[in-house]
């Protein structure tokens, strides 16, 4: 397979994990802010800077308002993280390598940008948001199991796979960050621990998770064993160490894979033998921001083993290890 | 009102399928009487079956024109098949093979000796001023000696029944997909047509063109590797490249994806590592091959791909430089390439021109503008034509500028009366204006594809059939009938 299909299927997964992941990073949001105490406006600015934008947002913004950030992270195409952003990716991507594709594969991204690009716009305030961005996460998931149910399950499904779980875990960590931040800060005049258990409901319900989490762990919902679930719940499809190990599968099965295979062993490693439920917000935080790092080292593996060719073309350029080159290709 | 064949009128063109009004011809009666027997409602619902295979099947192409998100056009169709007999086609198919083997000759003696330039047949100016001719590849052999492997040759019509030439297209010739598409779209809409009719298939054309591209690897291997270069989805072609890339079981590649080593051998970027190419159909002109040779700043080609090809480590089809001889001047010297290298008479006629280069013609075609179609010598897909007859005062006079500033740019030719062939119009037949691309393969052996693409003019009146103007298609059924 060439390596720049290859890359193009891997973004179009992660695209497409994105704007999934986007819509319920939102709807995390506003349902967080529902289920705090009257007096208590935490604002929005902490989900532009989860997101990453923090720089880009005050290009364009003074305030952080609810109305700047929704418009912002949802339907702004000039904000590259947006969730139409995400989408128009997707499809960009998926457009070049469209003759790997289902037929009908190409078509539901294509309809789904579309669609998103004409609604999402007028359906910004937030009793038609929440519908908007459910139905949004609905056509990701639709596409992400017919791509499952439709396509050959080659190398190019194999890319498919990683993109979207690296990006998966990468995005349940940032809903984890969303989540502890808020808790990290203190209101005077306001006893926040009445509230906490409702929060933690809505953190699971908002990613889908509140039914698995009841069934596996058997327990009253608490920041704990949510903390433990989030994190590393193997069966659960959506923990950050699950993903991995999808991540891990998916790369056993392509050639010279030892590089990026020991990444993300070392990674999973590392995340098995961490005890999250003990940390504090600060330190979950900081897990977090540490996790996303050896994630980005993930990613740069695998790009540099089979999206990128400097090494590959400087060993073409000796005639005398070219050999090495053909053996190593071999394996 | 449905099909009333005594109304079809194309009074003055040759039409491809009716002989005079409610007379089909020979080989069209069957079709003529199948599409005559249907009221409006199966001619809309025939129509509507077409389009809506057309849009599943994916059929597109794309205008430049349009702005973004509209690269995808579902590709025009007309469901009235335009039919030729097999007797005639067989004549046609000597007369393209005659052709390209003297074309080929051509260019490889315009590589090499310039005999045919020494021997005056040809006049050398027009070689050292044309826009094609690539001094890089001056002593080159490429494999069997051929250069143009793939041509299209678009043939008209005129009044009087005669076929003739009308440009050959040796660059990178695009279409065929569309020809097999087409024919794939009438499978489905008229099964039983093809029933009653013995109409011979087209479909083998991938297969052919596979094996035509891998005999000319140099290398041993049981299948060598054959790749398509595109330069990508934004190309007006694009359908067609991933369409035969798949057809054929190739790479669809963009020069990102290949890489020249210091060995001259040219390799791909797999997930797998570098891994070697023997054949490029390429589809990107020349100048954007290779950046070490030609335009420095193209992005779509792959620096050392000459010296590569060079070395004869990697067969380019067609050959750089090939389109010297798809020069609209040069056309006009086929007949005496033809005579040159094969001493033989042409069987397929030239439609006859002015060049401007020369004096005497030039003042023809200034006197005579409002009668003449001038051409420039290497445009394509219809553009900087001038129609005399249709153009106004203004514009005849501007073109007159440019041929005196450049006449080596311009020839001229009489309008011709292009055939027609009837059209489903709402849901009556009209007759609209046609021409044929049939493709010609050159390796090893050679093949002509069964028929080609038909282009049709879908605005009344109009003989401008390319699809980036307005055009549209039909199926081509070259067929068998008895008494011919």
């Amino acid at each position: 397979m060439l390596s720049r299909v290859a890359e193009r299927i891997y973004w179009m997964g992660r695209y497409l994990e994105r704007a999934e992941n986007t819509a319920r990073l939102i709807n995390v949001n506003t349902l967080l802010l529902l289920d705090l105490p009257k007096g208590v406006s935490l604002g929005w600015q902490p989900l532009v800077d989860i997101m990453g934008s923090t720089e880009q947002f005050a290009e364009h913004f003074t305030e952080a308002s609810e109305r700047n950030v929704v418009r912002f992270l949802i339907a702004d195409e000039k904000n590259p993280a947006s969730l139409l952003s995400s989408l128009k990716f997707a499809r960009e991507n998926a457009r070049t390598v469209r003759d790997t594709l289902p037929g009908e594969g190409w078509e539901r991204i294509n309809d789904l940008f579309l669609k998103a690009k004409a609604d999402l716009p007028s359906g910004l305030a937030r009793g038609r948001r929440y519908d908007n961005l459910v139905e949004a996460i609905a056509a990701c998931q639709q596409i992400t199991g017919m791509l499952a149910g439709t396509m050959l399950h080659n190398e190019g499904y194999d890319f498919l796979r990683i993109g979207r779980n690296l990006e998966r875990a990468d995005m349940t960590t940032r809903i984890i960050d969303v989540r502890t931040a808020y808790v990290g800060t203190s209101v005077p005049g306001v006893e926040l621990e009445p509230f906490l258990h409702a929060q933690w409901l809505s953190l699971l319900r908002s990613i889908s998770a509140y039914q698995a989490y009841w069934l596996k762990v058997q327990a009253p919902v608490r920041r704990q064993e949510v903390l433990e679930f989030l994190f590393k719940e193997r069966q659960f499809p959506r923990s950050v160490l699950h993903c991995i190990g999808e991540v891990a599968g998916a790369i056993e099965r392509l050639p010279r894979n030892v590089v990026p295979l020991t990444t993300a062993g070392k990674l999973a490693a590392h995340l098995d033998k961490r005890r999250v439920s003990r940390m504090d917000d600060a330190a979950v935080h900081a897990f977090v921001d540490r996790l996303q790092l050896k994630l980005s080292q993930l990613h740069e593996s695998i790009a540099a083993t089979y999206f990128q060719f400097a090494t590959m073309d400087a060993r073409l350029r000796s005639g005398r290890k070219r050999k090495s080159a053909a053996a190593t290709a071999g394996n | 009102m449905a099909i009333d064949w005594r109304q079809y009128q194309a009074e003055g063109f040759f039409d491809e399928l009716i002989a005079s009004p409610g007379k089909p011809r020979h080989a069209a009666g069957e079709l003529c009487r199948f599409l005559g027997a249907l009221n409006d409602q199966e001619l809309a619902h025939y129509r509507s079956a077409a389009e809506l295979a057309i849009r599943t099947m994916g059929i597109t192409f794309t205008v430049y024109s349009e702005g973004d998100g509209s690269i995808d056009r579902a590709w025009p169709f007309d469901v009235v098949p335009r039919i030729i007999a097999r007797s005639e086609w067989e004549q046609i198919e000597r007369g393209l093979k005659q052709r390209v083997q003297a074309l080929n000759l051509f260019i490889d003696d315009l590589y090499h000796r310039q005999r045919i330039l020494k021997d005056g047949v040809v006049p050398r100016e027009l070689i050292a001023n044309s826009r094609d001719f690539r001094e890089q590849c001056m002593g080159i052999n490429p494999p069997h000696g051929i250069w143009a492997h793939i041509c299209g040759s678009d043939l008209v019509r005129d009044k009087d029944g005669t076929v003739y030439v009308l440009e050959d297209n040796l660059r990178v010739p695009s279409g065929v997909s569309y020809m097999l598409e087409n024919r794939q779209v009438m499978k489905r809409v008229f099964p039983d047509l093809f029933e009653n009719y013995s109409i011979l298939p087209v479909d083998d054309y991938p297969a052919q063109l596979f094996d035509c591209l891998s005999a000319l690897s140099r290398r041993r291997s049981k299948r060598p590797e054959v790749v398509v270069l595109t330069p990508g989805i934004y190309n007006s072609a694009y359908f067609e490249h991933a369409y035969l890339a798949q057809q054929m079981g190739a790479e669809l590649v963009e020069g990102s994806d290949l890489v020249v080593g210091d060995d001259d051998c040219v390799y791909m970027r797999t997930i797998e590592g570098l891994s070697r190419v023997d054949v490029i159909y390429r589809r990107i002109d020349d100048l954007f091959l290779d950046p070490e040779v030609f335009r420095e700043d193209s992005q779509l080609g792959v620096p050392g791909l000459m010296r590569a090809w060079r070395k004869g480590n990697v067969a380019l089809a067609n050959a750089p430089g090939s389109g010297v001889a798809d020069d609209k001047v040069i056309y006009t010297y086929v007949p005496k390439i033809i005579r040159y290298y094969l001493d033989q008479d042409p069987i397929l006629p030239n439609v006859p021109s002015y060049l401007c280069v020369n004096k005497d013609e030039r003042e023809y075609v200034l006197a005579n503008l409002d009668k003449l179609v001038v051409k420039p010598a290497n445009e394509s897909g219809g553009y900087g034509m001038l129609i005399g007859p249709a153009a106004s005062r203004k514009e005849r006079e501007a073109f007159a500028d440019l041929i005196r500033r450049q006449p080596r740019n311009y020839m001229a030719q009489p309008m011709l009366s292009l055939s027609t062939a009837p059209t489903l119009i709402d849901s009556h037949a009209e007759p609209r204006h046609l021409d044929l691309r049939p493709f010609i393969l050159s390796g090893k052996k050679t093949y002509v594809t069964t028929g080609g693409l038909t282009r049709v003019a879908l605005r009344k009146g109009s003989t401008v059939v390319n699809s980036s103007q307005g055009g549209g298609s039909k199926d081509t059924w070259i067929v068998d009938v008895e008494g011919n």
